[in-house]
């Protein structure tokens, strides 16, 4: 017999660990259907065999199933639509009150529910005492005591799941509201009945009370019955002094407040804990800030600056530039294999392949520090310290770390979003962080500041003050229009207590973050790069179709010639500048190499010392300072768009993402040509007009009046 | 009116009610701010802005522009 059970709690409460208890490596990672929350499935361990199943599908961790956030429609669907056999409700013993909260709003869904007391190892070494019989009478399911980070107690759970999920005994919620609430219910349950299943009676009598909108429209009860169902509400409000949803939020803590004395034993005197201590120095007003520096500090030192980085150029130059491509190379030549297939093979395809694995090293590094940050409780105080700043331009506390990241390379940059709970914030990350100018734009910085302003000194600067200046604007800019208006989500986070997370728990989510990179976004950067590739090397020559010596010849150069009139406003409408700017898609560093073939140099430094002169005699510095806000700002490489693919989930936000940001680019090199080239040569002309209304609609767009509240957050 | 936002660091206050409506009010009352609940002010973030409080023994962190919406005694 197959069950299906549902994994449901609060964040925080050990979900994650309980859930790798019980099903081990059987585990499916998905997505839930339309939207970027993460969707994980997997086969509760000693049910798998004997023509038996047990599905346990892990819910995203909610506080409540109010029709607001995102994570909560999501699991009440689940929950309402594709009726699991039971539900697994894990509770943390040491945070009874709130997590009972959501356990009162389970067992109304008409689902055998079982309650899985979490953490009580924790809670006797406090000192305190749980009556789990009497809980369980209280709350109305079964309860089982646990310790998923030990362990204990896992496999009677899992039996009990079962059998509870086998028998479809449902169970009667024990809670009861006030009298004059229940009598509404009561008079709703009347009128509902025959619309909705028997068992869900209740659910839906306490969502109408609730004037739950989802529920209402999912109903398309006729208007007599919901004027009636309204004069009910409304007679109850008058009594109660409150909203209805407010008034059913009261009664189930009012509820919860009085059966805890029942069944919990405080410690008779409170003392400070460990966490608390932690806090009071991690968090306090002085040291906050300079210790949140040093943590930074640290995990950028380490997974960007070095180990990261150490482990990054082996891969490429030691294990693919010196390794495998050369060996494949002469093994290909050796067996007499055609120029243009060791071409694809060994330029095209195994150098993408090169090119995703390359960031993985790094990736894993960097992953290894936030899960540890997020595991151990800090990540949730990073949000706390840094919300002031961030939130001004639409952005999470959390978006510090990305946009840090991002200096280094914008590809774990991207990744490091995923720790933003919130769907708009995180977006909006993934959509600015690249902004910031990370390790492989510095050669293009170097190149015009030596080409174009004698290397003068303000130049580098003022790269990063465009990126943070671009982040900042874009924030203002796109939480005004109509993708992300609407409601901020509230800041009304949890700050769970300071533990530190298992090994297992951290190596996991470190692996399965990479292991996510490579398949989501190593297929776009494999693809992007062999089409590069092709279109570098193969062209006319010499009257026919085949691969170039000269890449003046070659479809890419064809390409750059029919596209760089779209650049001639931004003053660099020359085909070698396109094509550099294109070849910079894979990569941002190719600039410079491209700029030292096309000018016939090959193989140049870093920084293209030996092309300064030609730079100079062909870009102003206008133009050249335009082409380099425009490769700064526009569309990232190939690496960073799978980056941002992965995280949005999404092709139409991908295509937003990248299309905001290469309109963004060509606006600001735009007006930082034409104004440019008007303050220097006192050229005046349409491009100086469009500049000019570009600047004043960019104004326009950042300054316009903009309603901060009203609105559900997932109408929009 | 007194509300959470004015009350100090260090004090316990008592809700009254939770004014506003919506996904705000709600987010906050699902939290445990409901009525007649003690909240503890335990501090203000260091550049002054969300401030942390202890309410049904947890920790919680809210904006002061939310917490304007709880009314303590």
């Amino acid at each position: 017999m197959k069950v299906k059970i549902a994994l449901a709690g609060n964040p925080n409460s050990g979900k994650t660990t309980l859930f790798n208890a019980l099903t081990g490596s059987n585990q499916f990672v998905g997505n839930w259907p339309g939207v970027t929350v993460e969707k994980k499935e997997g086969k509760i361990k000693g049910y798998t065999a004997k023509g038996e199943e047990a599905v346990l599908v892990d819910l995203p961790g909610i506080y409540s199933l109010s029709p607001y956030t995102l994570e909560e429609v999501v699991s009440r669907n689940f929950l309402i639509s594709e009726k699991p056999d039971a539900i697994i409700n894990i509770i943390d013993g040491t945070n009874l009150e709130r997590n009972l909260y959501l356990t009162t709003q389970l067992t109304e869904l008409g689902i055998p529910v079982i309650a899985a007391v979490n953490m009580m190892d924790l809670v006797r070494k406090n000192g305190e005492e749980l009556n789990i019989e009497r809980l369980a009478k209280d709350i109305g399911c079964k309860v089982v005591e646990i310790s998923a980070l030990k362990g204990e107690g896992i496999d009677q759970l899992a039996q009990r799941a079962v059998a509870i999920a086998k028998s479809g005994k449902n169970v009667q919620p024990a809670h009861r509201f006030e009298g004059c609430v229940e009598h509404a219910i009561a008079h709703i349950e009347e009128a509902v009945t025959g619309h909705v299943d028997a068992s869900m009676e209740r659910w839906y009598a306490v969502k109408l009370f609730e004037r739950d909108k989802k529920v209402q429209e999912s109903l398309k009860l006729d208007k007599v019955t919901l004027d009636h169902i309204e004069e009910d509400i409304l007679s109850c409000e008058k009594e109660m002094d409150d909203d209805a949803e407010s008034i059913i939020t009261g009664e189930r803590y009012n509820y919860i407040g009085s059966i805890i004395e029942d069944c919990y034993k405080k410690r008779v005197k409170e003392q400070m804990s460990v966490s608390d201590k932690i806090d009071r120095i991690v968090t306090n007003r002085f040291l906050a800030l300079p210790i949140f520096a040093l943590v930074m500090f640290a995990v950028y030192y380490v997974s960007v600056t070095t180990v990261g980085n150490f482990l990054t150029d082996w891969t490429n130059d030691t294990l693919f530039g010196e390794w495998i491509i050369p060996a494949a190379r002469s093994g290909l030549e050796a067996i007499g294999c055609a120029e243009w297939l060791t071409g694809l093979l060994v330029d095209g395809i195994i150098s993408g392949v090169g090119a995703v694995l390359g960031f993985v090293p790094q990736m894993l590094v960097l992953f290894l520090f936030l899960a540890f940050l997020e595991g151990c409780g800090y990540m949730a105080r990073i949000a706390f310290i840094m919300d002031r700043i961030f939130r001004k331009f639409g952005l999470s506390g959390k978006s510090f770390i990305p946009m840090l990241i991002g200096i280094g390379c914008g590809v774990p940059g991207v990744m490091a979003s995923r720790t933003i709970e919130n769907d708009r914030d995180r977006k909006m990350t993934i959509m600015t962080t690249t902004f910031i100018p990370c390790g492989a734009k510095l050669p293009i910085i170097a190149l015009i500041a030596g080409a174009l302003f004698d290397g003068a000194p303000w130049v580098a600067p003022s790269a990063y003050f465009v990126g943070i200046a671009a982040i900042v604007c874009s924030g203002i800019i796109l939480k005004k229009t109509k993708m992300f208006a609407g409601d901020p989500a509230p800041f009304v986070m949890e700050l769970p207590a300071y533990h530190l997370p298992t090994v297992e728990n951290v190596l996991r989510s470190t692996w399965e973050r990479g292991w996510s990179f490579i398949k989501k976004a190593g297929t776009i950067i494999l693809l992007s790069t062999i089409f590069v590739w092709f279109a570098q090397s193969f062209g006319f020559e010499g009257g026919s179709f085949g691969m170039v010596e000269d890449m003046d010849h070659s479809i890419l150069a064809a390409i750059g010639s029919a596209i760089a009139w779209i650049f001639t406003p931004l003053g660099w409408g020359d085909w070698k500048a396109a094509v550099a700017a294109i070849t910079g898609l894979v990569a941002k560093e190719n600039v410079v190499g491209t700029f030292g073939i096309l000018y016939g140099f090959g193989e140049v430094a870093e920084d293209g010392a030996e092309i300064w002169g030609s730079l100079a005699g062909s870009f102003t510095q206008a133009a050249a300072y335009s082409f380099l806000v425009f490769n700064l700002l526009c569309a990232p490489c190939f690496a960073a768009m799978g980056a941002i693919k992965r995280e949005m989930n999404n092709i139409k936000w991908f295509w937003f993402a990248i299309g905001y940001q290469t309109i963004l680019a060509y606006t600001v090199a735009l007006c930082v040509y034409q104004i440019g080239t008007l303050a220097t040569k006192g050229t005046f002309g349409i491009g100086t007009v469009v500049a000019f209304v570009l600047i004043v609609g960019f104004l326009y767009l950042l300054f316009r009046p903009y309603k901060e509240r009203g609105g559900s957050y997932l109408e929009r | 009116m007194k509300t959470l936002k004015e009350a100090k660091c260090g004090q316990t206050v008592k809700v009254a009610k939770i004014h506003g409506e919506g996904a705000v009010k709600r987010r906050i009352m699902d939290m445990g701010i409901t009525k007649n609940t003690e909240i503890y002010i335990r501090k203000v973030a260091p550049l002054g802005d969300p401030v942390e409080v202890t309410v049904r023994g947890y920790e919680l962190s809210l904006r002061k522009a939310d917490a304007e919406m709880v009314e303590v005694q």
